[in-house]
Order: C-alpha cells, then sequence, then structure tokens
C-alpha cells in the first residue's frame, strides 16, 4: 500500500546575513493511509516546518535543500509553484491553528467550499454546492442547507473549525497536515475537533500529520507519534510505547513533565536548559548539553534514527553507547 | 439593511442642513445685500422695497427656512456679478466639470489598481520597484505642469488632441455632455489624464500596501494550502479584502477633485465650476459661493453615503447592526 505521505531525509535551509541555517536537518517519517502522526516537540523545533515544506508553503527564503516528499506515491518537492498549486487540496489538505483568521471574511462559507471543490473535481456549480452541502453534515455542522450561506463571522470557532476541516476534506485528499487544530480552542471544543478529525480521517481513508505541542491531544488521538528536536526527528514510534517506554532521553523528559491526573506534586518535572537556537547547535547530538545521560560521544558523534525498544530513536544509547 | 440606510440617510440631511446653515449665514451676513445690489444713487424707499422684496425683514428663522427650502429645489438666487440665476450659472458649468473629474477617476482606478496589484505581487522584482519609483515623480509633478507637458507634446507638437475648450457639446435635458461627440471625446483626454496622473500613483500606492498587508494574511495561506491558484489569489480573495480603503479614497477624490479642478480648468479653458467659482471670487459675487459650497458640500455628502453603503455591499460583517 502506497503511504499517504512520506518524508525521507528532508533538510530545509534559511540562507540569511550570517550564514545559513539548517531549519530542518534530515527529517525521515511516514504517514499510512487512515493513520495519524502526532508530530510534537517544543516551539521551533521544526514542527511546523515539516508540515510546511509538506505543502509547498514554506516562507522564502526557506528553501527545501536536500531529502524527497512523496505524497500517495507522487513525488512533490521538485515541483514548481504552479504545478504545487495542483497537488495542494487535491492531494494533501491543510488544517491550520486559528479558525478565526483562515476563512475569507468577505466570501460566504458556500463560495470558498464551491470554489474549493470545483477547483479539484469536474462538478457544476449546483453539482459542488450539493457536495459542499453534504461536507458541512459530515464534519456536524446544524442547518447545513441555511449555514451554507452564511459569512465566516456567523460561526463560532469551534464551528469555524469544522468549515475549515471540510474545507481541507473537499478535494478528497489522501493526507492532510493539521497545524495545532486545537490550540486555539477552547478545551470543550478541542476534544470534539479531535474526535471529529479521527472519525473523517477513518471514513476518508486519508492520513493525517497532527502537528500540536499538546501530548494530552497526540495520546487520545494519534496512531503513531514523531517527537522533534531542533529540527531532527528524535524518536518516532506507536504511540503507546513512545508515551510509556521512551527510548529517547529528550521524550522521557518531554513525558516526565507531563502531571499525571490526580497526582499531588509539589514541582513538576522539567529538563534543565533551553532549545540551542538554530544557529548555536551544539557538536554531536544537538541534545547533548541538556542531557542527563550524556557521555563523551555525545559531544562527537551525530546520532542518527536506529530501531529502538518498538520504534526507532536518534540516540547514542541505542548506537554503541555513550561512552 | 433598511435601518442602516435610513440611519446614514438622516446623517446625511443633517450635514447638509448644518452646511446650508452656513452658506445662509455668508449669504445674509456677509455684508449687506441690499448695499450690493443698489446702486449708490438709489433712495431709501428704493432700499426699503428691496428689502422687503427679499424678505430681509421676516425673522432670522423663517429666513433660514427659506434659504433651505429654495435651496433643496436648486433655487439659489441671482448673481450679483450678471443677475442670472445662479442655478442656470451653475447648471452650464457643473456637467463640464462633473465629466472631467469622472473620467479622470475612471482612468486613475483602471490603471491605478492593477498597477498597484503587481507592484505588491512583484515586490523585489526590477519592474516592481522601478514602477514604484517611477510613482515618486508622478505624486511629485504639480498638475499645472503635467498640463502644459501634456499640451506641449500632444496638442502642439504632435498635434494629435485639442489642448483646450471642451470640443462640441450635445445637449441632454439640462445636461450637456461632450462624451457624445467625437470633438468632445477628444478633448476631455488631455485635461483628464493631467487631473488623473496624481490619482493613479495615489491609487497604486494605496492598493500596493493593502495588497502587501493583506497577502501576509492568515486565510491568504489557508486559501493557497486549499489550492487557489495564484491569479484568483491575488485578484479574488486578497484584492476584494483591500477594496474598503481604495473606496473611501476615491469617493473622497471625487469630492476634492469636484473642489478643486481649478488648477486643471484654467490651464486647459476648461468651462467647468472651477471657472466659475474664480470669478465669484474676484468680484465677491456671494450668491454663486454660497451655491457653490452647498453644492459641493452636497456632492461631498452624497459621496460619503455612497462609500457607507458600498462598505456594507462588500463587507457582509458590516450589515447588521
Amino acid at each position: 500500500m502506497t503511504k499517504a505521505l512520506d518524508v525521507r531525509d528532508l533538510s530545509v535551509e534559511f540562507p540569511t546575513r550570517h550564514g545559513v541555517l539548517n531549519a530542518l536537518s534530515d527529517v525521515s517519517l511516514t504517514v499510512n493511509q487512515g493513520e495519524i502522526l502526532g508530530v510534537v516537540g517544543e516551539s521551533g523545533a521544526g514542527k511546523s516546518m515539516t508540515g510546511m515544506s509538506v505543502l509547498g508553503l514554506l516562507e522564502p527564503p526557506g528553501r527545501i535543500s536536500g531529502g524527497e516528499i512523496r505524497i500517495a506515491g507522487e513525488r512533490t518537492d521538485n515541483l514548481s509553484e504552479k504545478e504545487m498549486a495542483k497537488v495542494r487540496g487535491r492531494l494533501v489538505g491543510a488544517i491550520f491553528q486559528d479558525p478565526l483568521t483562515s476563512l475569507n471574511p468577505l466570501f460566504s462559507v458556500g463560495q470558498q467550499l464551491v470554489e474549493t471543490i470545483r477547483l479539484h473535481t469536474d462538478l457544476d456549480r449546483v453539482g459542488g454546492r450539493r457536495r459542499a452541502v453534504e461536507l458541512l453534515k459530515q464534519v456536524g455542522i446544524p442547518g447545513a442547507e441555511e449555514r451554507i450561506d452564511h459569512y465566516p463571522h456567523q460561526f463560532s470557532g469551534g464551528m469555524r473549525q469544522r468549515v475549515v476541516i471540510a474545507l481541507a476534506l473537499a478535494g478528497n485528499p489522501k493526507l492532510i497536515i493539521a497545524d495545532e487544530p486545537t490550540t486555539a480552542l477552547d478545551v470543550s471544543i478541542q476534544a470534539q475537533i479531535t474526535a471529529l478529525l479521527k472519525t473523517l480521517c477513518r471514513e476518508h481513508g486519508a492520513g493525517v500529520m497532527l502537528v500540536t505541542h499538546d501530548m494530552g491531544v497526540i495520546a487520545e488521538t494519534a496512531d503513531r507519534v514523531a517527537v522533534m528536536y531542533a529540527g531532527r526527528v528524535v524518536e518516532i514510534g506507536p504511540v503507546d510505547e513512545v508515551v510509556n517506554r521512551p527510548q529517547h532521553p529528550y521524550t522521557r523528559g518531554l513525558m516526565g513533565s507531563i502531571p499525571a491526573l490526580g497526582a499531588r506534586v509539589e514541582r513538576l518535572a522539567q529538563i534543565d536548559g533551553a532549545m540551542p537556537r538554530l544557529n548555536a547547535i551544539p557538536p554531536g547530538c544537538a541534545f547533548n548539553p541538556r542531557c542527563p545521560d550524556a557521555g563523551p560521544r555525545c559531544r562527537e558523534l551525530r546520532p542518527s534514527l536506529v530501531p529502538a525498544g518498538a520504534g526507532s530513536a536518534a540516540c547514542l544509547i541505542h548506537d554503541g553507547g555513550v561512552a | 439593511m433598511i435601518v442602516f440606510l435610513i440611519k446614514r440617510i438622516g446623517n446625511a440631511i443633517l450635514v447638509m442642513l448644518t452646511v446650508a446653515f452656513l452658506a445662509f449665514l455668508i449669504f445674509r451676513f456677509l455684508g449687506d445685500p441690499v448695499e450690493m445690489m443698489m446702486n449708490e444713487s438709489a433712495t431709501q424707499v428704493e432700499r426699503d422695497e428691496l428689502r422687503a422684496r427679499l424678505g430681509l425683514n421676516d425673522s432670522f428663522l423663517v429666513q433660514y427656512g427659506r434659504f433651505v427650502v429654495n435651496a433643496a429645489q436648486g433655487e439659489f438666487g441671482l448673481s450679483w456679478r450678471n443677475q442670472q440665476a445662479v442655478t442656470t450659472l451653475i447648471a452650464e458649468r457643473f456637467p463640464a466639470t462633473f465629466e472631467l473629474v469622472l473620467i479622470a477617476t475612471f482612468i486613475s482606478l483602471v490603471i491605478g489598481i492593477p498597477l498597484g496589484v503587481f507592484t505588491a505581487i512583484g515586490r523585489g522584482r526590477w519592474w516592481a520597484e522601478s514602477l514604484q519609483f517611477t510613482s515618486v515623480v508622478g505624486v511629485s509633478l504639480p498638475s499645472f505642469l503635467v498640463g502644459i507637458l501634456l499640451i506641449l507634446t500632444f496638442s502642439v507638437s504632435l498635434g494629435w488632441l485639442p489642448g483646450y475648450g471642451r470640443g462640441e457639446v450635445v445637449p441632454l435635458g439640462w445636461w450637456t455632455t461632450g462624451l457624445l461627440t467625437s470633438s468632445g471625446r477628444a478633448a476631455v483626454v488631455l485635461p483628464a489624464l493631467s487631473l488623473s496622473l496624481f490619482q493613479i500613483t495615489l491609487v497604486m500606492r494605496l492598493v500596493r500596501a493593502e495588497m502587501l498587508e493583506t497577502l501576509r494574511a492568515d486565510f491568504i495561506k489557508f486559501a493557497r494550502a486549499r489550492g487557489v491558484p495564484r491569479r484568483s489569489l491575488w485578484f479574488r480573495h486578497a484584492l476584494k479584502n483591500c477594496l474598503m480603503p481604495v473606496i473611501t479614497l476615491t469617493a473622497m477624490q471625487i469630492g476634492n477633485l469636484i473642489a478643486f479642478a481649478l488648477v486643471t480648468e484654467t490651464v486647459f479653458q476648461w468651462p467647468g465650476m472651477g471657472m466659475l467659482f474664480m470669478q465669484a471670487v474676484t468680484f465677491v459675487d456671494i450668491p454663486v459661493m454660497a451655491a457653490y459650497l452647498c453644492i459641493v458640500s452636497f456632492i461631498f455628502v452624497v459621496l460619503n453615503t455612497v462609500v457607507d453603503i458600498a462598505y456594507a455591499v462588500i463587507d457582509p460583517r458590516l450589515r447588521k447592526s
């Protein structure tokens, strides 16, 4: 079965006045059809950047400097802007963080849906509208026949995110990049939206790359999870394994910092220090200055992903030891 | 929407009443109309008679009411200079100015908006930057100089277009139009171009700034992610979001152009209201000035109201309330 998304050794660089910054280095991950891959990490770890690279929406001067991206088997990293515009919406849909600003305020929800549907299918205006109503019903908007002619400002935040999901699904994409889709929403709405995302992707057979910093959302929704640190994937594996038996010291720190429900703790565990800036990544393993298990090899060798536990991790502990 | 309309029109009427009040004050209290109209040898009896005939003995409010009612019917009295009805004088001149301004505005929008879009999307490319740079020249050249240069090039050297006058005009009821004859159409080109040059650059710079702002918006990024092609992204999604300020600017500028087309009209000897006003000022012809004030304000108020209604048509968020 072709993978919904297959990213291999993806590198993204930003040429700046002070030299080239490597925002992503050798990122590899896959998303199967109907599967949700969670991507977690701190701000600036490269989660969103990976998503934007897949969509071909990197802000210039950022550019892909190496590796391959295949969406549903089609290679997309080397396409021109014009060809990429045809891929977006048809092969890959997107859901962004803020539903308040994702919709054009001057066009009705129906106009935006019909526009997207007609861009990617042969439907005419009437057929497109029928399909739009269908999509609105699927994402759980009550009174879809009437609501279709309403403008974005007439919807609540949660309802707007449902509209955004309908728009993402309009071209029947094989893959959906969901970039912090619930971060801007109320906690009570968050659960509804993640549940909706999960069922819809199962039904449509689309894979989802769910970018978030919220481990709760990941644990609830994702099938597998990729942990990113300083522009690299440091661990990837089934979600239960990564949450309960993390193989990378960074993941272990990340999981340790989440309080268990009901347990009284004076102070949350934390990882000392901060993620290095892109222009100050230390030699060897990028995590070594903060790592409790670091040894001399960690300061010299940059680890790559190797099998560890049920998934893989980029840590020398699993690749010949730290000493 | 109906409530909104009624509110807006009510506002407009209130503003007009205030302006009429100011015009009335000028008319009534800037010097004594009877002194101005009679010659020096007139007797006191003749003066009193005229005073009564003009209704100047009535109370202040009655006089104001009469002025407003007359003005609403387009009646502004006689010009002191040549004893013609002010309304007739303005009716003769207004169509010329209005046509000139309308065409200049049309040119500025048709050229300015696409230029603005192109300089925004091509930012950093040499052609967009050089256009942007050239536009500085457009803003800084005074319009009389542009007018003279245009006359020099196209009518004196090349002899393609007439450099003065309005050409042949055709009456349409009380309106006269030069747009139906070839000589009238040829005559309007140069003055309209000269008047629109500044507007083109203004519209272009405004559209550029607005486009740059809008193209950064999240909904543009999301529209790209939906697969909307670039052309539609620029001209449909982004441009529509830039139109509000353009409409405001255009409407304000139409008002300004009508009020101050004076320079261009003088250079091209265009028989419009600007020339009429210049003459009225020279001769302290107060009824003409009062009428001019009322008419120009009326145009401003109408334009403002139209702009507010246009906002509501473009932006669904403003329709309620």
